[in-house]
């Protein structure tokens, strides 16, 4: 056996212009956020996100690892996580249902991961190389058990970069999974993408403790007014016991009913009480709109087109895009139908009719659905003629 | 120490271990005549010895009475998922070489469910320090044969006996590629602190299993009896062999005479894990310093 491999340092960051692949620019992100450690298995369509990574991580000082599973790779990158570095992994729906058990001990750890799902055509192995929306359910209800997650979907390569960037945002200041829910479509696709400066990528420091070990108290999971407990690495000396055990403040097992209440509640409201800073939405005229089209990924670049060819022909159609389909824009949807101008909504999406469900439950008026199981992309035209019927 | 005799049991306010145990943690959850318990005081029995600050030993664990072992020692500790404890360390071992870092789990954990990340983290050589507690059953859920069940053994999953092959973990362990193998039981408790103590400073992946009386699960319906007689037991049968070929040292309790082979049995120096790094690895802690801790004699490699 041999010592390990030892590389030339480069610049984390690729300031400039690019004329790059969205799994590229999510990689890129994911450099650009400071990722020390990335574990992971390939899958199509994200190998992509990967075989970057195991070009450019180690020479930015980062560790790639690949794992022998997904499963694998998730456990690897929570423990990288506690011991102190961002961490990351990708992969497609397959591998993303075998992450689910130590995606449920991230959200009961309170270890901030980030994971991205270039969404392929399931269930099960499906369409390998075609492009699927049907995870969108899965990244919010996929782990047994109530928790809390983000979920950020880019339709363009800039957005894989921009969103992935929020998403290690996010996941260390509530201490939470994100995912970054591509699809092939936008995961393929070869757009201009714009890094800016170093200096000038947001930042957000998971919160940490405010004493030196032996000084004080360190409860693990005693929670501050918003809810997030201070993180302890492991080396650092405050000795800390984490398990996915229902725990006290202590991070001890407490198996009892008050406890787990006190615990679930505060995982899943560490989300839902702070939904309304999260939440990202694309809207376009929607104020007078009969006709709203609500569309994420890359079948919101098909509604973005019809939108604005049935305004071309006279109806007053708009758009609404869930950046976070979770926390799903509620308050966007409620505000347009409070407006009174809206007689319908138009669901697209790559899947038999996911995010339609998350319409209707908001609303009595009519949702029209259009759906396709996946392998293809859902038309303009076919938006069109249902946002005109 | 404060020795108060009540009746006929001694209570004590202190122990020497309270530091590196968590104390506020007891009474612990195992059973009468369990030996997990033994155990990990021989861990931090080797955590004390290592020279080592305890800041920097990290103790990680899967699912089952074993993994409850992570939730009992005063170091960074993580109580994992079922069969991820190895894949858990491996994150925290690469990102912070400068931790040592210790899995204690049970057989049915690292090789059954877990058996993939095991094989895979030995054939990589990453730098983790396994103790795999085998008391032969799937304990926590009230004894259910696993991957380690002896041919003929009851369990709830086998009222006929079990009629499966069981692992040999030693030979699976160098077969795939680890530093360091050893066997021990409950019974040899020097030997454990000092293989444990020894394989903590040596590179790459090192495995260490020990048998276990469990009992509850194991013992009763194999009529072992209590933890006592499961030891009497291992004092009759076991052999220190550290030349054994690994072949051959399968554990056969249908043969109440058959033996036990324990021992240290594999140790070569290989260069633990490492991903293509910007840096040379820091260097190995000096083995020099540790040969006055080597504990007996190991097979030349």
């Amino acid at each position: 056996m041999t010592e390990a491999v030892t590389v030339e340092l480069e610049a984390r960051v690729m300031t400039g212009e690019h004329f790059m692949l969205g799994d590229h620019a999510c990689a890129e992100a994911a450099l650009a956020a400071g990722v020390e450690f990335f574990g992971g298995y390939p899958i199509t369509p994200s190998t992509e996100i990967m075989e970057r990574l195991a070009h450019r991580l180690p020479r930015v000082g980062g560790k790639f690892v690949q794992m022998e599973d997904e499963i694998a790779s998730v456990g690897a990158i929570i423990g990288a996580s506690v011991a102190g570095g961002r961490s990351f992994t990708a992969t497609s729906g397959p591998g993303f249902s075998l992450m689910m058990e130590n995606i449920g001990l991230a959200a009961m750890l309170e270890v901030p991961i980030v994971i991205a799902n270039v969404q392929r055509a399931g269930p099960s192995t499906g369409l390998p190389t075609s492009v699927g929306q049907s995870d969108l359910l899965q990244a919010r209800w996929g782990s047994h058990g109530d928790y809390g997650v983000v979920v950020y979907c880019p339709a363009s390569p800039q957005e894989c970069f921009d969103l992935t960037i929020t998403a290690f945002n996010t996941a260390d200041q509530y201490r939470i999974p994100v995912f970054v829910l591509m699809d092939e479509v936008t995961g393929h696709m070869t757009e201009r993408v714009v890094i800016p400066p170093e200096d000038e990528i947001p930042r957000v420091a998971r919160k940490r403790p405010s004493h030196p070990p032996g000084e004080g108290t360190y409860l693990p999971y005693k929670a501050d007014a918003d809810l997030v407990p201070p993180m302890a690495h492991c080396g650092e000396g405050y000795k800390v016991h984490m398990t996915g055990l229902t725990h006290d403040e202590r991070g001890y097992p407490a198996l009892n009913a008050p406890t787990h209440e006190k615990l679930v509640n505060r995982l899943v409201d560490k989300v839902r009480l702070n939904a309304e800073k999260i939440m990202l939405c694309e809207e376009i005229g929607v104020e007078d709109a009969e006709t709203v089209v609500v569309a994420f990924g890359c079948t919101s670049r098909s509604a973005r087109r019809a939108v604005a060819l049935a305004r071309a022909r006279g109806h007053k159609a708009g758009f609404l895009r869930p950046i976070t389909v979770w926390p799903f824009p509620e308050t966007n949807i409620r505000r347009i139908i409070e407006a009174g101008h809206i007689k319908q909504f138009v669901v697209p999406e790559i899947n038999l009719g996911q995010l339609r469900r998350e319409v209707e439950r908001l609303t009595s008026l009519p949702v029209k659905r259009i759906n396709h199981p996946g392998g293809a992309m859902i038309t303009p035209d076919r938006i069109v003629q249902e946002i005109l019927s | 120490m404060n020795v108060t005799p009540a009746s006929r049991e001694t209570v004590v306010d202190s122990h020497p271990a309270d530091g590196l145990m968590r104390a506020d943690r007891l009474p612990h959850i195992l059973c009468p005549g369990c030996g997990i318990g033994s155990i990990a005081h021989c861990y931090i029995d080797a955590v004390a010895r290592s020279g080592i600050g305890e800041d920097r030993h990290v103790c990680v664990s899967g699912i089952g009475c074993s993994g409850r072992a992570a939730g009992y020692v005063n170091v960074d500790s993580y109580h994992t998922t079922h069969g991820r404890a190895i894949p858990f360390a491996m994150g925290i071992a690469v990102q912070n070489p400068s931790l040592v870092v210790t899995v204690i789990s049970g057989d049915g954990d690292l090789t059954s469910i877990g058996g993939n990340h095991f094989i895979h983290a030995a054939r990589r050589n990453v730098a983790l320090n396994v103790i795999c507690i085998n008391n032969f059953n799937y304990g926590m859920t009230g004894g259910q044969a696993g991957p380690t069940t002896p041919r003929s053994a009851k369990s709830s999953t086998t009222p006929f006996g079990c009629w499966e092959r069981p692992f040999n973990l030693p030979h699976l362990a160098e077969a795939v590629g680890a530093s360091f193998v050893a066997r021990w039981t409950t019974l040899h408790v020097r030997q454990l602190q000092d293989a444990i103590l020894y394989s903590m400073n040596k590179t790459g992946f090192r495995f260490i299993e020990v048998l276990s009386p469990c009992p509850t699960g194991f013992g009763r319906p194999n009529d072992i009896g209590d933890g006592l007689t499961e030891m009497q037991n291992y004092m009759r049968r076991c052999v220190v062999d550290e030349d054994a070929d690994l072949r051959d040292t399968e554990i056969d309790l249908t043969h109440p005479d058959s033996r036990i082979v324990v021992g240290n049995f594999v140790d070569l120096d290989c260069p633990s894990f490492h991903p293509a790094l910007t840096e040379p690895p820091p260097p190995p802690r000096s083995a020099a310093a540790w040969a006055a801790v080597r504990p007996t004699q190991f097979r030349a490699s």
